[in-house]
């Protein structure tokens, strides 16, 4: 579906409105439209994809919801009256208002709870991600890179830590912790996931070293560094990105199921994955305490995983 | 061949050593002791603790420590649990058979109904049928397993009446049913994916053209032309998965009560069982490090141009 869709309203878009295009021709002179750069080509792709749209526009919901919650509820996420059981129902008309999906086992506003919540899951996926992200790009380059033994002893400790399975690996580190803060969650899952982005970046810094424009550096005499940080590393990036976009969400459910599990975040820190498991003793009779926060989890994860999958069709010059 | 699988099983003892030697550091050298675990909020003396961290070896430096138990691991003996004073082989001779049932239960509905539906899609890309498989997977990808798992629970157990909510009976395949489905549902939606994409793509494929102008019979073409072909991928990542899922069931043992490594595993964690968790580790890990040569095996016989000297 994803990289079909790109195509067909790529082409719409072409055939219904050539005026646009040609308009823009004009104003910006021939040079800048004839050789678009693979971002700006990216760019010019994703615009017209309705499930970048969609996803996009659900990525900034959540990201104002943990920037600013105060936006979205009057209610604090903290505030328990036991006078509001859960016993008492969802009041599903009653739109944003505290009681608007009820409340939960210690009577505080599960409406409250998800806007609260929305902070830790995006803070704890954004980070591990940027994290991943410069860990692994950094150990692929230089692997990559140098060769030889380096490379050897690089790539056996990214087998290494390839062989442990990421869940079993973070639960031995995060029980060990007797705090668990949000800071502890995202390095110890950064330790373990920068394995697959450090073998993406090898792989494609092993392709770029043997470019032209890379031999031509050299032979101008550009040091190590300029040449792996002005030639090699903005020409390796799209695949990574690739790669950290579609990896964000998993990191969000990754985060959830540990805190699930109950040795990730942990109260006083709101946010779903406690809620989740907080509401399990109640599934029978209030089963809506657990459902929410756990759509909410999916909803998340489904919006980054849509982002992913556009940027993807949008970098990958094969889907073209 | 012969030559090759040696060269794999040597290469794999220096990544075996290592994914065990970080599993034991970050079990012992981290925060958290088995001992005081022991006591509880109790007051101890400290001197008792003492002598019975000296008795089991746990006042030795870590990585004299980690010789022992490897010692230990070649020769069979897994190390016994603080707290139980039971023999770890035990709890893993327990535990294991469940969760490895459990596991290829999930593998076996993960291939047939993954595969299937990859198939169904892949032949005809881009119809609704298509377009409907990929939505689907997109959602079943974006459901943490807890959040699938008590969603059947509720309605399997509590609206509908059909199962039980947690499994009773660990030995028995029906009660398994739901964990499994829940469990391999993550895998089911990559490889319904990969099975679609990898057959779309090849049905453009000039051998495909080849078949069909030869006049072949159409199960013949999909069967053996296609779908050997569109495999590959697929049978990479299954090969992978075999090891997330044995840790997957952490989470999918948790929700069903299912007595099995998960199970034992969690428990062990939160009692800092440092034999316990590195033992059971370690076996995942060489499942996982032994499907990996598997998969790379059955390449060569998925695509008689890859030969392994």
């Amino acid at each position: 579906m994803p990289e079909k869709t790109a195509d067909t309203v790529r082409k719409t878009a072409v055939i219904d409105n050539p005026a646009p295009e040609t308009t823009a021709l004009v104003t910006e002179g021939p040079s800048a439209a004839k050789a678009r750069s693979l971002w700006s080509d990216a760019w010019h792709d994703l615009r017209r994809n309705p499930l970048f749209l969609v996803s996009a526009v659900l990525i900034l919901l959540l990201l104002t919801m943990a920037a600013v919650p105060g936006l979205f509820t009057s209610a604090s996420p903290r505030h328990a009256d036991l006078a509001n059981h859960y016993l008492q129902h969802p009041n599903w008309g009653n739109f944003f208002a505290p009681d608007w999906l009820g409340y939960d086992g210690q009577g505080r506003s599960i409406y409250a709870r998800i806007v609260y919540g929305a902070r830790a899951s995006i803070l704890v996926g954004v980070g591990v991600t940027l994290l991943v992200a410069i860990l692994g790009t950094t150990i692929g380059m230089l692997a990559g890179y140098f060769g030889g033994w380096l490379d050897s002893v690089l790539s056996r400790i990214t087998d290494v830590f390839m062989g442990i399975p990421y869940l079993l690996g973070a639960l031995v580190i995060l029980t060990s912790f007797e705090v668990r803060s949000v800071w502890v969650v995202m390095l110890a899952m950064a330790f373990l996931g920068w394995t697959q982005i450090a073998r993406v970046a090898r792989g494609s810094v092993i392709t770029i070293k043997q470019a032209d424009y890379v031999v031509a550096a050299k032979a101008l005499g550009a040091s190590t560094s300029r040449i792996l940080l002005k030639h090699i590393l903005p020409n390796a990036l799209a695949p990574i990105i690739v790669v950290a976009t579609i990896a964000l969400g998993g990191y969000i459910a990754a985060e959830a199921t540990l805190s699930f599990l109950g040795v990730g975040l942990a109260e006083p820190t709101v946010s779903w994955g406690v809620d989740v498991s907080a509401g399990r003793e109640q599934l029978r009779n209030a089963p809506y305490v657990l459902i929410i926060p756990s759509v909410m989890v999916s909803i998340t994860v489904l919006s980054f995983l849509m982002f992913g999958d556009a940027v993807r069709n949008a970098l990958d010059p094969k889907m073209r | 061949m012969g030559r090759y699988v040696a060269r794999r099983l040597l290469q794999m003892i220096p990544v075996f050593i290592g994914s065990t030697l970080l599993i034991f550091l970050m079990m012992y050298a981290l925060p958290g002791d088995p001992v005081r675990a022991l006591m509880g909020d109790q007051a101890y003396d400290p001197a008792v603790v003492e002598s019975i961290k000296r008795d089991l070896g746990l006042d030795l430096p870590v990585w004299q420590q980690y010789l022992n138990y490897l010692g230990g691991l070649l020769q069979g003996d897994f190390g016994t649990e603080i707290a139980s004073k039971r023999p770890v082989a035990e709890i893993i001779a327990q535990a294991f058979p469940v969760t490895i049932r459990l596991t290829l239960f999930a593998f076996a509905f993960t291939v047939f109904v993954g595969i299937g539906l990859g198939v169904i899609a892949g032949l005809r890309p881009d119809s609704v049928r298509d377009r409907g498989l990929l939505t689907l997977t997109l959602v079943l990808i974006s459901m943490p397993s807890f959040v699938l798992g008590y969603l059947m629970q509720f309605f399997f157990a509590f609206q509908l009446g059909i199962t039980t909510p947690t499994v009773q009976d660990s030995e028995s395949f029906g009660d398994l049913l739901l964990p499994a489905i829940v469990l391999g549902s993550l895998s089911l939606a990559y490889v319904a994916r990969l099975t679609r994409t990898s057959m779309a793509e090849n049905l453009r494929a000039d051998y495909m053209r080849t078949a069909i102008a030869k006049g072949l019979p159409k199960h013949r073409i999909v069967g053996v032309h296609l779908m050997r072909n569109s495999l590959i991928p697929v049978v990479t990542f299954l090969g992978t998965d075999i090891g997330n899922l044995m840790t997957g069931a952490i989470v999918t043992e948790g929700i069903f009560n299912v007595q099995g490594v998960g199970d034992a595993i969690y428990e062990a964690l939160f009692r800092r069982e440092g034999a316990t968790v590195v033992g059971i580790a370690s076996l995942i890990v060489i499942v996982y490090l032994i499907t990996s040569l598997l998969v790379d095996l059955l390449y060569a016989v998925l695509d008689p141009r890859i030969r392994y000297a």
